[in-house]
């Protein structure tokens, strides 16, 4: 009987780790397969007779990526150029705007605080793809009574991605600010530090790692954003960031798949590393409607 | 006015004679919190609220290339509701959105929560390696995913075909050598379920992994006590305790699912194909890949669109305020 035990814990265990091996390969497989047809030579890209593993290692790919010219008038760094601008800028702005936003909502008891809450719980909500069409027409009339070019500009999609990286950006900060004890901030206050002290001494130290999860939260969006920047960077090929650049590999006859992949990899490396920063944060984020930081 | 107050600063001492003065620094104290929030409300306000808006007034009206330039819009009533509700085309678009949002989301609880059970039972250290590569699943850039699966099919070079091919016709059939996925919406349709499961069941999986983890081991002894067996402590204790996460899960997912639009546009190589269609990529058709475009139809369709997100989200607002977050 203890025999019969013994075997079917055995068997139990090799199904565990088959099972186990069964999902790694079927999660790790695609990534992998990108990174071993970047860096084949391109005969052996067009084979019947694919290998699992490269049998000659090349850079081709990359170097092609990073010198080449897909549309006359860029090259990947002018997207790399225009992505990192779009990016970078609007999560800067996205987290000034929801720090001090946080504070207010976080710090101070006023009529409209739930009513405001609600409103970033909703707006959260609404898909960009079905406001895409209102956000292009508002976005041409607005930039003609301002005289700019917004929908065929960085500037438009840049004002977008602060808009929605707000909502997550302010409900993550917020709280950080509300896990700061009130009774640090008294007792300064007591010692006659002034409002502008409390803030940089006290509260900052403390909110920043939240204030920084929260910003690569929304780098990680905005940075793989497509529907937005295509719609409204379409006709300024000058403008486009990566994500929309890499569709550009798809010729009329032939697709490139060496130098897509090559790209493919160059987008999902800054991805990678921030989202292992963020790794944890990124499940109570989500599942909490990124409210229990 | 208490409820105005300051809660950060120290309490003013109680002097009952200037009255006067507290009272303007109470009422500037209530419009700090105001000042505060009018730079994130107005962006919002301006760039997200007011398109939703526009959205509905342009759903109502005729809206189309020349109301773009500048000519006066035409009141329409429901017209287009009436053209999108009586149309084949529509309603068929709308099955296929329902059909494929729905095993995207069976198939990624599914497997998610098996791979969350899985990574609980392992032991340490492979659970840390299978964590890694989910991780990388659900890193990866959704425009890289769905090119690497249009490449994992392709015709001619595709893994996937050469596999095929190789194995022995009468176990999968012949003619895979030239196979097209793409074209039709009965093989290009379990291809992107098959991206969008790949890339969502990660978050499930370790979702389920950290509430399983939040159980009380107390529980299983107490199950075993009774006698249960695996599968009745299963029923009996891990489904009552993670219902709230499953829901919650299960609301994320259908929204995230319902707005799929950059898988299905590389996959099937730009928005001009009408065969293969999910609300998203009509609501672009017919906005911007039409001739002549017909922004009024789209935007009723996407006020269609966003009328059924905003009611699967009821749920997830209604745990969202019983939480206390709004408070």
């Amino acid at each position: 009987m203890n025999n019969v035990h013994r075997l079917r814990r055995a068997v139990g265990k090799v199904g565990l780790y088959t099972a186990a091996l069964a999902v790694f390969v079927f999660a790790v497989f695609p990534v992998y397969w990108v990174l071993a047809t970047a860096l084949r030579p391109t005969g052996e890209i067009f084979t019947r007779e694919p290998t699992l593993l490269p049998r000659t290692i090349t850079f081709e790919h990359f170097e092609r990526v990073l010198s080449g010219v897909l549309i006359p008038g860029t090259s990947f760094w002018s997207f790399l150029t225009n992505s990192l601008i779009v990016t970078l800028g609007s999560v800067t702005v996205a987290a000034l705007l929801s720090l001090v936003a946080a504070i207010g909502v976080a710090r101070y008891r006023f009529r409209l605080r739930s009513v405001f809450i609600l409103l970033l719980l909703v707006i959260q909500m609404v898909p960009v793809e079905a406001l895409i069409i209102s956000l292009f027409v508002n976005f041409f009339h607005l930039g003609r009574t301002l005289d700019v070019e917004l929908v065929n500009s960085l500037a438009g999609v840049f004002v977008v991605y602060v808009a929605v990286s707000l909502p997550i950006t302010i409900l993550m900060v917020r709280n950080f600010v509300n896990a700061v004890p009130k009774d640090l901030e008294e007792a300064a206050a007591i010692d006659g530090a002034g409002a502008w002290t409390i803030f940089w001494r006290i509260l900052m130290p403390l909110v920043a790692p939240g204030l920084a999860a929260a910003s690569i939260f929304a780098f990680i969006t905005t940075w793989n954003e497509f529907v937005v920047a295509f719609t409204f960077l379409q006709n300024n090929t000058g403008a486009y960031t990566l994500p929309i650049s890499l569709q550009y590999y798809f010729g009329a006859v032939s697709i490139e798949w060496g130098s897509i992949m090559a790209a493919s990899t160059l987008l999902t490396v800054p991805v990678m590393i921030f989202f292992l920063l963020v790794q944890r944060r990124m499940v109570s984020g989500l599942t909490m409607g990124a409210v229990k930081g | 006015m208490t409820q105005t107050l300051e809660r950060a600063t120290a309490p003013e001492p109680q002097e009952p004679r200037p009255r006067l003065r507290s009272k303007r620094v109470s009422r500037r104290r209530a419009l700090t919190p105001y000042l505060l929030i009018l730079p994130a409300l107005a962006t919002l306000a301006v760039v997200l609220l007011w398109p939703i808006v526009q959205m509905v007034w342009m759903s109502l009206h005729d809206y189309g290339l020349r109301q773009l330039q500048g000519q006066e819009a035409e009141w329409n009533g429901f017209a287009h509701y009436t053209a999108v509700l009586t149309d084949a085309r529509f309603w068929e678009i709308f099955r296929n959105t329902i059909v494929v949002c729905l095993a995207m989301v069976v198939l990624t609880m599914i497997l998610g929560t098996l791979v969350g059970i899985l990574l609980h039972k392992l032991p340490n250290w492979a659970s840390t390696i299978l964590g890694l590569g989910l991780m990388l699943a659900w890193a990866t850039p959704v425009i890289s995913a769905a090119i690497v699966y249009r490449w994992l099919f392709d015709t001619r070079y595709g893994l996937v075909n050469t596999i095929l091919a190789a194995l022995p016709d009468w176990l999968v059939g012949s003619g895979w050598g030239e196979f097209n996925w793409f074209n039709s919406p009965s093989t290009l349709f379990p291809i992107l379920i098959v991206t969008v499961v790949w890339q969502s069941f990660p978050f499930v999986a370790i979702s389920v992994l950290a509430g399983l983890k939040s159980i009380p081991g107390e529980l299983y002894e107490a199950a075993r006590m009774d006698g249960a067996g695996a599968w009745k402590s299963f029923w009996s204790v891990t489904a009552p305790m993670l219902r709230p996460l499953f829901a919650l899960l299960l609301v994320l997912q259908v929204i995230w699912d319902f707005r799929i639009f950059t898988q299905l546009f590389i996959l099937a190589g730009g928005v001009t194909n009408r065969e293969v269609a999910l609300l998203p990529v009509y609501i672009y058709q017919l906005g911007f890949a039409s001739t002549p475009p017909n922004y009024g139809m789209g935007s009723a369709i996407a006020v269609i669109m966003t009328v059924l997100v905003l009611a699967i989200t009821a749920y997830y607002l209604r745990v969202m305020i019983r939480q206390g977050e709004t408070r």
